[in-house]
């Protein structure tokens, strides 16, 4: 870990913020497509079978 | 060589996206963890700022990205209102969160800088504010997209709204040099003679904005993916409603 000095407060907060909202950004985008390209799997078995 | 509308095709698009996504997401993280690495631990502190030079690896990517995300959002709501391509109006769509989400982190981070450098951790700076401008933009975009039920149509509406949009999306990027007054500085690259950034930030700096371009086009691509599914799941349901 490098010595931030009197800024160690703002550098970490600065990192674990933009860290978090890229993890959140990601997380959420991976969630989403999940859940169509289910949604849309099991509406094409639907639709076949009918 | 194929040409670049052919992509306009969701079957098309869908096949280059499958290798590219991949691609351009392993890429972004390799580029941005060797960036972030190298700012982070290995860059000495600034002669004025000290260790909160460090800032500078992850706010200016993501203030490269808000502004550089409406430009792209701009060019394909251009695309669909002139040639109604869909996956572009899709692709519009899949841009905005992202667009939100990197104007935020501009934000944020900037505030976190400013506290000690400038004492503040906000001022109405011409800069600063038109960020601010295009994040509301950004959320009122998202918005529109949620509030319109026919895609087509919401489409239309938001492609207008990120026209108007631009006007602050370029202010983003110009307003310190045309008020020339404020608190945030000027450009910190720049291709002009005489040295503004020493190479022990500017390696990591690039590595990281390169890594967050990438980082962009892989979830650019993977959300243009979920709308075009979530597009064919609304047809199909459409068609069975109709069947009914």
């Amino acid at each position: 870990m490098p010595d931030l000095g009197t800024y160690a407060t703002e550098v970490l907060l600065a990192y674990a913020v933009s860290l978090g909202l890229l993890a959140l950004l990601i997380t959420w985008t991976w969630a989403r497509s999940r859940r169509v390209r289910r949604d849309l799997a099991a509406l094409e078995a639907r639709v076949t079978r009918v | 060589m194929a040409s670049l509308w052919e992509y306009a095709n969701p079957v098309k698009f869908m096949r280059l996206s499958n290798w590219l996504m991949p691609v351009s997401a392993v890429l972004a993280a390799a580029l941005i963890a060797v960036g972030l690495y190298w700012g982070f631990f290995l860059t000495p502190d600034d002669y004025r700022q000290g260790a909160t030079i460090k800032i500078i690896f992850l706010h200016v990517p993501a203030a490269l990205m808000a502004i550089n995300a409406w430009a792209m959002m701009l060019v394909t709501s251009l695309i669909w209102l002139i040639r109604r391509h869909h996956v572009s109006a899709l692709a519009a769509k899949a841009a905005g969160p992202i667009g939100a989400t990197m104007t935020l982190i501009a934000l944020i981070t900037g505030a976190i800088w400013g506290q000690p450098m400038w004492g503040t951790w906000w001022a109405w700076d011409p800069r600063l504010t038109s960020f601010l401008i295009l994040f509301l933009f950004y959320v009122g975009y998202i918005a529109l997209w949620s509030a319109i039920e026919d895609p087509d149509t919401a489409a239309d509406l938001t492609a207008v709204l990120c026209l108007v949009g631009s006007v602050f999306a370029v202010l983003s990027r110009y307003a310190a040099l045309f008020w020339n007054q404020g608190l945030h500085q000027g450009a910190s690259l720049s291709v002009a003679p005489g040295t503004r950034m020493d190479w022990s930030y500017k390696g990591p700096l690039y590595l990281c904005m390169i890594g967050f371009v990438l980082l962009f086009v892989a979830l650019v691509l993977a959300g243009t993916r979920t709308e075009i599914r979530a597009r064919r799941s609304r047809a199909l349901m459409t068609r069975e409603r109709a069947r009914a």
